[in-house]
C-alpha cells in the first residue's frame, strides 16, 4: 500500500512544527550501526543498519587489462541488487533505474572523492591493474537506503585486503593482510524535502511523502570539499534552497564523519 | 461422562471461590494463567492427544493425535485446541471491519487495498445511498481511505460494503500500519485497551480488523502519543499487565509534557 | 587409508547451526539459516495477487522461491542475476517445500520465498531449504510439518554428514592419477512423515552407499528439525 494521503499530511503538518512521526529532529538520523567483516569469501565486507534499514556490502578483487584510456589505474564497479527479499517496494528482474541510479551515486562518491588511489592499483602498465568490485545487496529496506548503501561501501573497503597473485592471476580464497590504498574517506549524505522542510534519514512513510531529493558526497579530512551531487525528485528546487541544502551538507555531513570515524578507525 | 461433569463443577465451584478472594490475589492468579497458556506451537508437532479433544483452527487431527498446522500461540478452551497466528499477511474473512485505500476507480465501483491476498471491490450498490454512474470520484477518490465491512469473500476477489453505522470515508488525522494479529491485543479485552489509549490521548481511535489504524486527535501531539502507545503494546512480548504498562506509560508522557 | 575430515568433525556431525527468524522487518515471514560458513536469509512475501493473471491457478495459491547468490558470497565473484543453476535450485526448493504446505486456500495468489547467501561453502541449498521453511511457518501459513534439509557425501569411502567446500573438491589419487571422491547428495526430509523431498545425487556411488547416506540424511534432519521448532519457539512477538 502507498502512503496515506492523509499520513502524507500529517508528516508535512509535524514538520512545520519540526517534529516527525517518531519524534526525532528534521536532521536527526536513527541509530547508526556498522559490522565489518559478515561474509569470509569477500575479500571485504560490511553491514550497515540505519534504524531497520540494513544493507550489506561486498568487496571483490580480481585483476584485469586495464581500460585503454587509464592505462595504468585499477578499475572500479559499482552495482547494487535491490532484491525484493527487503521490501514488496523491489522487483524481481534485471536491475532497474532505482537500482542503478543507487549505484552510481555510490560509484561517484567513492571516484571523484579519489577514495580509492587507482594508480596505486596498476600491477604492469597496459597489461594488468587490479579491479575492485563493490556490490550492495539491501536486506531491510525502511527508508534512506542511499546513505545506508554508501556507508556499507566505504565500511566494506575499509574491511578489504589483497588476495594473492601468481604469476598474473588472482589464488581466490588466499588472503594476503595488505588493506587497499585508500585516502580521505568520503561520507554521503541525503536531503530529502517535505513542504519547505529538508530532512535527512527518513522512515518510509518519509521518504514516499517526500517530493525532492538531494545527494551529495563530501570530505572532510584537512580540507572540506565536495564531490558528487544528485538532485532527484518531483520537484525543482529555488537557488535559494539548493544553497541552503549545501550548507547543510557540509554541517551535517561533518557530524556523520566525525560519528563513524571512530567506528572505522579513521585517524 | 458423568465423573467428567462432576468435575467441570467442582472446577466452576473453585473458580467462584476464587472470585471472591481479594482482587489482588484474582489478579496475580489471571497471571499465572496467562503464563501457563503461553505455548508456541510449531506446525507439525502434535498439541494435544485424546479423542476428546476437538481439531480447531490452526490444527488437525491424525490418528488420536491433533497436530498444530500453524505457528503460533496454543490456544486450549475445554476441548477445543487451536493455534492463533503471530505473525503473517491479513487473511480477510467476511464481517471484518477493516481500514482500506482506493487505488482505482472502474465504471461500477471502486478497487480498494485492504492489504489481503486480492484486492478488493466496493460496488457503487454498496455506497449507502443511490449514487449515478456519472463520476464516482466525487463519493471516494483515488488514495482516499475508508473504514469499510467485508461483505464476501471469493476466489478472486473480496467485496465489500458500506452500508452499516459508522462506515466511512476518514477524513484528517493519520494512520499507522502494525501487523494484522497484534488487533485483538491492541483492542485488549472488552476495548479495555484502547479505551485505555482513547481516556489517556482523547484521540478518535479506529482499528481495522487488517492492521491499519486510524487515529485523530484535538492536537497532533496527542496522535503521537497515541501512536507511540501502539507501538509499545505491538513491541512487548508478553501481555501479562500490559494495560497497566501502557497507562504508567501514558501518565509519564504526560507529566514529561507539563514539566516541559 | 581411512578419511578424516579436515575440520575435525565425527562423520554425522553438522557444522555450528545458527537459526534466527523474524529477522526482516517488511516480510510477512522471514529466517536466517547457517552450516558453518554457508549463511542463507529468506524472506516470505503472500498470500499476495499473483500478476501476470495467466499464471492464477483456480485451485490453489503458487509458491515460488528465488534462490540468489550475493555476488561476494563465493571465492571469485559471480556475476549479479540468474544462472542456470540457481534457476534451477529454485524450482528443486519450490519442489521440496510445497508437499508441507496447504495452498488450498487462497487460489490465483502467490507466496513468493526469496533467498540470498551472503556466504557460501558448499550445501548452500540445503540451508535455504530450512530458512526457507521457518520463514514459510513465520509467515503464520498453514503447513503441515517443518521440512529440514542437510547434504550427505561420500568422501573415499566415508559417509559423512553436511558437506563443506573442502570436502567437495576432495581427490584421492588412484594408479598415479589424481580423480575426484566425492558425491554429493543434497536431500531434504520431512521428518515428522518420514518423507524425502528433495533427493538429488553427483557422483558415483554403490546403491547400498546411497541407502547408508539416505539413512543418515534422515538422522541428521531430526535433528535439525528440532534446531528449528526450538528457534521457532523462541520468538520474541515482535
Amino acid at each position: 500500500m502507498e502512503i496515506s494521503s492523509l499520513t502524507k499530511k500529517r508528516i508535512e503538518e509535524l514538520l512545520k512544527e519540526g517534529k516527525r512521526l517518531d519524534r526525532r529532529k528534521p536532521l536527526e538520523f536513527r541509530d547508526i550501526t556498522i559490522e565489518q567483516n559478515v561474509s569470509n569469501k569477500a575479500e571485504g565486507s560490511a553491514r550497515v543498519k540505519i534504524g531497520d534499514t540494513e544493507v550489506i556490502a561486498g568487496v571483490k578483487l580480481s585483476v584485469m587489462e586495464p581500460f585503454p584510456d587509464t592505462p595504468d589505474a585499477g578499475a572500479l564497479m559499482v552495482g547494487a541488487e535491490l532484491s525484493p527479499l527487503a521490501s514488496d517496494k523491489f522487483e524481481l528482474g534485471p536491475p532497474g533505474i532505482r537500482a542503478i541510479e543507487l549505484a552510481r551515486i555510490i560509484d561517484r562518491g567513492i571516484r571523484e572523492s579519489e577514495f580509492i588511489d587507482l594508480k596505486k592499483l596498476c600491477i604492469k602498465k597496459n597489461e594488468l591493474v587490479w579491479a575492485v568490485f563493490i556490490d550492495i545487496y539491501p536486506i531491510n529496506y525502511d527508508g534512506n537506503l542511499i546513505d545506508a548503501s554508501a556507508l556499507a561501501a566505504i565500511a566494506a573497503l575499509h574491511n578489504a585486503v589483497f588476495p594473492k597473485i601468481k604469476n598474473d592471476k588472482v589464488q581466490f580464497g588466499e588472503l594476503t593482510n595488505k588493506s587497499l590504498p585508500l585516502k580521505d574517506t568520503p561520507i554521503t549524505i541525503t536531503f530529502y524535502k517535505i513542504n519547505n522542510t529538508f530532512i535527512l534519514d527518513p522512515v518510509m512513510e518519509e521518504e514516499e511523502a517526500a517530493q525532492g531529493r538531494v545527494s551529495m558526497a563530501l570530505t572532510f579530512k584537512k580540507e572540506e570539499f565536495l564531490h558528487a551531487i544528485q538532485k532527484a525528485g518531483d520537484e525543482a528546487l529555488d537557488e535559494k534552497e539548493v544553497l541552503e541544502v549545501i550548507e547543510l551538507a557540509s554541517k551535517e555531513g561533518k557530524k556523520l564523519y566525525n560519528k563513524i570515524k571512530t567506528h572505522l578507525k579513521i585517524k | 461422562m458423568e465423573k467428567e461433569k462432576k468435575k467441570e463443577k467442582e472446577e466452576k465451584e473453585s473458580k467462584k471461590e476464587e472470585k471472591k478472594e481479594t482482587k489482588k490475589e484474582a489478579k496475580k492468579e489471571e497471571k499465572k494463567k496467562e503464563k501457563r497458556e503461553r505455548i508456541i506451537a510449531v506446525p507439525g508437532e502434535i498439541i494435544a492427544s485424546g479423542p476428546e479433544f476437538l481439531p480447531g483452527e490452526g490444527t488437525r487431527r491424525e490418528g488420536k493425535d491433533i497436530l498444530a498446522m500453524k505457528f503460533g500461540l496454543l490456544d486450549k478452551k475445554d476441548k477445543l485446541v487451536k493455534v492463533i497466528p503471530l505473525t503473517g499477511a491479513y487473511i480477510p474473512r467476511v464481517g471484518n471491519t477493516v481500514i482500506g485505500q482506493i487505488v482505482d476507480i472502474t465504471f461500477n465501483g471502486w478497487i480498494v487495498d485492504i492489504l489481503s491476498p486480492h484486492l478488493a471491490f466496493l460496488s457503487m450498490t454498496e455506497y449507502p445511498k443511490y449514487i449515478s454512474k456519472n463520476d464516482l470520484s466525487e463519493y471516494y477518490n483515488f488514495k482516499d481511505n475508508i473504514l469499510t465491512k467485508i461483505k464476501a469473500v471469493k476466489s478472486r476477489s473480496v467485496e465489500l460494503t458500506m452500508k452499516e453505522r459508522g462506515l466511512r470515508k476518514l477524513e484528517g488525522g493519520m494512520l499507522l500500519r502494525i501487523n494484522s494479529t497484534r488487533v485483538p491485543r491492541v483492542i485488549g479485552r472488552a476495548g479495555s485497551m484502547v479505551n485505555t489509549i482513547k481516556d489517556e490521548t482523547g484521540c478518535n481511535i479506529t482499528i481495522g480488523q487488517n492492521g491499519i489504524i486510524w487515529l485523530k486527535g484535538k492536537k497532533m501531539e496527542d496522535e503521537l502519543l497515541a501512536r507511540e502507545a501502539i507501538e509499545l503494546i505491538v513491541k512487548q512480548p508478553f501481555i501479562d499487565g500490559l494495560t497497566e504498562k501502557v497507562k504508567t506509560f501514558l501518565s509519564e508522557k504526560k507529566k514529561e509534557k507539563k514539566s516541559k | 587409508m581411512a578419511f578424516k575430515r579436515p575440520d575435525g568433525r565425527s562423520f554425522d556431525q553438522t557444522r555450528k547451526i545458527e537459526a534466527k527468524v523474524g529477522i526482516i522487518k517488511k516480510a510477512d515471514g522471514s529466517a536466517l539459516f547457517s552450516f558453518g560458513d554457508s549463511k542463507a536469509i529468506a524472506a516470505v512475501y503472500g498470500p499476495r495477487q499473483l500478476y501476470p493473471q495467466h499464471l492464477q491457478n483456480p485451485e490453489k495459491c503458487l509458491l515460488r522461491c528465488h534462490y540468489d547468490l550475493a555476488s561476494f558470497s563465493v571465492t571469485e565473484r559471480k556475476r549479479p542475476g540468474p544462472t542456470r543453476r540457481s534457476s534451477e535450485i529454485s524450482y528443486v526448493m519450490t519442489k521440496a517445500l510445497e508437499p508441507v504446505l496447504h495452498l488450498q486456500n487462497f487460489p490465483n495468489s502467490v507466496v513468493d520465498v526469496y533467498i540470498i547467501i551472503t556466504q557460501a561453502d558448499a550445501s548452500t541449498r540445503c540451508a535455504a531449504i530450512n530458512a526457507a521453511s521457518m520463514a514459510l511457518a513465520n509467515a503464520g501459513l498453514l503447513m503441515k510439518e517443518l521440512v529440514s534439509s542437510v547434504s550427505i557425501g561420500k568422501v573415499a569411502d566415508a559417509i559423512v554428514v553436511d558437506l563443506t567446500k573442502e570436502e567437495e573438491d576432495y581427490t584421492i589419487t588412484k594408479e598415479g592419477k589424481e580423480e575426484k571422491a566425492t558425491t554429493d547428495i543434497p536431500l531434504a526430509f520431512l521428518s515428522r512423515s518420514e518423507k524425502l523431498s528433495l533427493l538429488q545425487l553427483d557422483g558415483k556411488i554403490k546403491l547400498q552407499e546411497l541407502k547408508q547416506a539416505i539413512a543418515a540424511g534422515k538422522k541428521a534432519c531430526v535433528k535439525i528439525t528440532e534446531i528449528q521448532k526450538q528457534t521457532l519457539k523462541k520468538i520474541k512477538e515482535k
